[in-house]
This record gives C-alpha cells, sequence and structure tokens, in this order.
C-alpha cells in the first residue's frame, strides 16, 4: 500500500479527496485503483491514451516519475506518492 | 418570462437575468474556469457548457435546471486514433455542440479540436467518433487541412438541415465546409467559391479557413460565413458561395456573425481591421448589417467613435435571438442590443475574455 497524496486543486472535484493508502506495484496501478475510490478522477490526471496530463507531476519518495507515457515506475510497499500539478500564470 | 444570457467567459459562466430593461449578473458558475463551449438544447431545455482546465483537460457539464446544478458527462476520446504523423490524437479543445434534430431525440454531434466531429446517441453519455470524416481523404492531407491560431484543425459549425436530419453542415478550420446527406456516412467538401488568399491556389477546393458558419433555419438553402478571407453567402445549399463582403472591403475581415432566424437577406458581422491588425477599424468599434443578402452594408457604432477601442469579437461571442442581440469581446466587455442592433447598452466591462455566449430559452420561473 503507497500512501497517496493529491494536490488540494482536486478537492473542489472529489470533495471527499483526502490522502489514502492505495494498493499497487506501479503508477498506472495506483492510478487505476483510484478511480475506483473516486469515479472520474482518472480522467482529470491522464489523457486520452492514458499519459499523464501535460502540466501534472508525480513525485516517488520524492523523485519525479520517468514515464509519464505508460506509468510503468514502481512504487514499493509504504512508499509516498505525491500528485501535484505544475505552476502556471494567468 | 424573464430571458437569461449565458457568457463563457475564460474565468467562468456568467449568468446574467433581464429584469425591468436591466441586465445584471444573477449567478457565476465553474468560477476561474475557462468556458469553451456553451449550447442549450431547444428539445429539452437542456444546458451543456465545455470546460477547458489547465491542468485537468477537457470537460463536459450538462444541466437539467437551467444552470443552478451540473453534473460532469464523458468527453470525446481519441484513443487508438492517430494523427498524420503516426503519433496518439489526443482532445485538445471542445469547440461546438449541435442537436441532430427533432426526429432523433438524444442525439448530439460535437466538434472538436484536432479535428474530430463526435456523435452520440444517448445525450452525451458516450460519444463515438465520425469515422468517415476523420478517414476522410483530405484530412489525410496536410495542405488541405492545417491549424490556424491553434496547432491542429479544428470544428467550430455544425448546421442541421430543419427538413432532413441526415442533412448536415460542418465548418473547419482550416479545410473548409463539408457537407454530409447521409447523417454522417460520407463527407463532401463544399467551397466552391471560396477564397484562400493565404495559398498558392486560393481556389483549391479543400484549405479554406471560414471563422463562422450559419444556415438559415426558414431558408435552409441560404448559409453564410464569416471567412478569413471576407464574407460568403450561398443560396444553393454551398454548391457555390459568392463573397458578399462591402464595396471598398468593408466589412471584410472578423470573426463573428450572426443572422436573421426568418430573413435569409439579412445578417450582421462585427469586423476587424484585418488578419494583420486584429482590432476594430480604426479603433472604432462597429456592427454591420446587410438586409439585401450582402449587397450593401450600413454600420452602427457601438461606442460614439471617439471612444477608442481594442475590442475583439471571437467567434461564439455574438448571439442573436429575436430582436435581442449580444456579443462579448476578448478584453471582457458585454454589450446588449433589445432592438436589433440600432441602439447598444454596454452590460459589463469587467469579465474575463469571453468565449462564447447565448440568451436562454424563455423560462417558466
Amino acid at each position: 500500500m503507497a500512501k497517496v497524496k493529491f494536490t488540494s486543486a482536486l478537492k473542489r472535484f472529489f470533495p471527499l479527496l483526502t490522502d489514502i493508502e492505495i494498493e499497487g506495484s506501479t503508477v498506472k496501478e495506483i492510478l487505476f485503483n483510484a478511480e475506483k475510490i473516486h469515479p472520474g478522477i482518472s480522467s482529470y490526471l491522464v489523457d486520452d491514451h492514458g499519459s499523464l496530463r501535460t502540466h501534472l507531476n508525480i513525485f516517488i519518495k520524492g523523485d519525479l516519475i520517468s514515464d509519464r507515457q505508460t506509468l510503468k515506475d514502481k512504487v514499493n510497499h509504504s512508499d509516498e506518492l505525491l500528485i501535484f500539478q505544475a505552476l502556471s500564470g494567468g | 418570462m424573464p430571458y437569461k444570457l449565458l457568457v463563457g467567459t475564460f474565468k467562468g459562466l456568467v449568468i446574467l437575468r433581464e429584469g425591468k430593461g436591466l441586465w445584471n449578473i444573477s449567478d457565476v458558475q465553474f468560477e476561474g474556469l475557462s468556458v469553451s463551449l456553451l449550447f442549450i438544447d431547444e428539445r429539452s431545455g437542456m444546458w451543456w457548457a465545455g470546460i477547458s482546465h489547465r491542468h485537468w483537460g477537457e470537460k463536459l457539464h450538462f444541466s437539467s435546471d437551467e444552470g443552478k446544478t451540473w453534473e460532469e458527462t464523458s468527453v470525446p476520446s481519441y484513443k487508438n486514433y492517430f494523427y498524420r504523423s503516426g503519433h496518439q490524437a489526443s482532445l485538445k479543445r471542445l469547440w461546438v455542440m449541435q442537436h441532430a434534430g427533432a426526429n432523433k431525440p438524444n442525439c448530439l454531434w460535437l466538434g472538436t479540436e484536432p479535428g474530430g466531429l463526435f456523435f452520440s446517441f444517448n445525450n452525451g453519455k458516450l460519444w463515438n467518433l465520425v469515422e468517415s470524416l476523420w478517414n476522410h481523404p483530405s484530412r489525410l492531407n496536410s495542405q488541405q487541412w492545417f491549424g490556424a491560431g491553434k496547432d491542429f484543425p479544428f470544428i467550430h459549425s455544425i448546421e442541421v438541415d430543419p427538413r432532413d436530419s441526415n442533412h448536415v453542415y460542418i465548418a473547419v478550420s482550416c479545410a473548409g465546409v463539408f457537407e454530409t446527406k447521409d447523417g454522417g456516412a460520407s463527407w463532401q467538401a463544399k467551397n466552391k467559391g471560396l477564397v484562400a488568399a493565404y495559398l498558392p491556389k486560393p481556389d483549391a477546393e479543400i484549405g479554406h479557413d471560414p471563422h463562422r458558419m450559419l444556415l438559415c433555419k426558414a431558408n435552409p438553402s441560404v448559409i453564410w460565413q464569416q471567412n478569413h478571407c471576407g464574407i460568403f453567402r450561398t443560396e444553393n445549399g454551398g454548391e457555390n458561395w459568392k463573397i458578399v463582403s462591402g464595396e471598398h472591403g468593408f466589412p471584410h475581415y472578423g470573426f463573428a456573425l450572426a443572422i436573421d432566424e426568418k430573413d435569409s437577406e439579412t445578417a450582421w458581422v462585427i469586423p476587424a481591421q484585418s488578419d494583420e491588425i486584429r482590432i476594430p477599424i480604426e479603433l472604432k468599434l462597429m456592427v454591420c448589417k446587410t438586409s439585401n443578402g450582402g449587397k450593401t452594408w450600413t454600420s452602427a457604432f457601438v461606442k460614439p467613435p471617439d471612444l477608442r477601442s481594442f475590442d475583439l469579437v471571437l467567434r461564439h461571442a455574438f448571439t442573436k435571438q429575436g430582436s435581442r442581440m449580444a456579443f462579448g469581446s476578448n478584453n471582457g466587455n458585454l454589450y446588449l442590443s433589445e432592438n436589433n442592433w440600432k441602439n447598444w447598452m454596454v452590460v459589463s466591462q469587467n469579465l474575463s475574455t469571453v468565449n462564447c455566449l447565448l440568451f436562454s430559452l424563455p423560462s417558466n420561473e
């Protein structure tokens, strides 16, 4: 179970969103399981093909994931996974 | 019965309500989010809003209670569809929605960037890419379909023939006008007479840049378009377009277009100076009208001409319903006329960029 922290910006669309432990050994599996808990959230995080949206970042234990396309970065038990939006102007 | 004006801005959906001749903001929805699409389905009264998030992608919402509450529904997916380059296509923006006709309840068309047209049989729960258009030989040709101001071509106008719902026109920037007579099974280009001055062959069959296209419901053989290269009109369903820009090139360039619901000779445009200089001509904000099919145009100043204006009106930011007209500009000004353009009032000078706007259907409230 990884500890998943979501950017607070997502609470506007998913009011019940909290830091949560989610099963999964890759980022893709964790997002798949997050969708079961918060239906619809995956469409906010990944595009038509399952790739991480351009202006989002995911960190595992403080390191940016390397595979934004297929989300195969490994996640170990008790790792902390942060899902943040990139900063923008305007 | 009160009317509402829905204004889709870069920073939210602003709803204004008419009362005693004044229009005041009654509600703001989707605060801080860019509203890229507005549509009211006259069959059901359902409101639709497309939201273009900066981080979370394109989203589609509908309301069954005139904007009091909204539900999110699915958006079209380009999964397993590819650009010409072989890279995977992805949804960039929701541009325009249209109902598919009175005899096709729950059926909707949706035009998008990067150039895909979608159809829903179940009121937006699921969207299917219209493959006959996506696989049209012209779309696979980079000199016929291409982006203009955007990275990819986009479908911004969908007009359904009220006599036959299988007969539909779409307009694509850039590609031009396409027609189907079989409900979307096949498509034919309808651009004869248009001019693409930016191409080596300005009379090319495909590669045109209609900015906005509207079909006269009372006389569906008449279609108007404000094009990148002038104002055009057809009287034979797109078989031949004729340029109806005014004498001496005024009006000519612009994005916004409104047409009369009953009189196919009457239309309005809001001209900009030129492609290179996208501001009101000589900084004088005006609306131009023709009542004779574009043979002549007359103009009305929206503001006193000595008040220099930088308002540019985007393609979906001009609307008409009966004798009421309204438009919003890129710098957040909102103007309204209660008497078919003769007099204009400034409703707001404090909005964000106006992407799109619509009058509501009469309410029972």
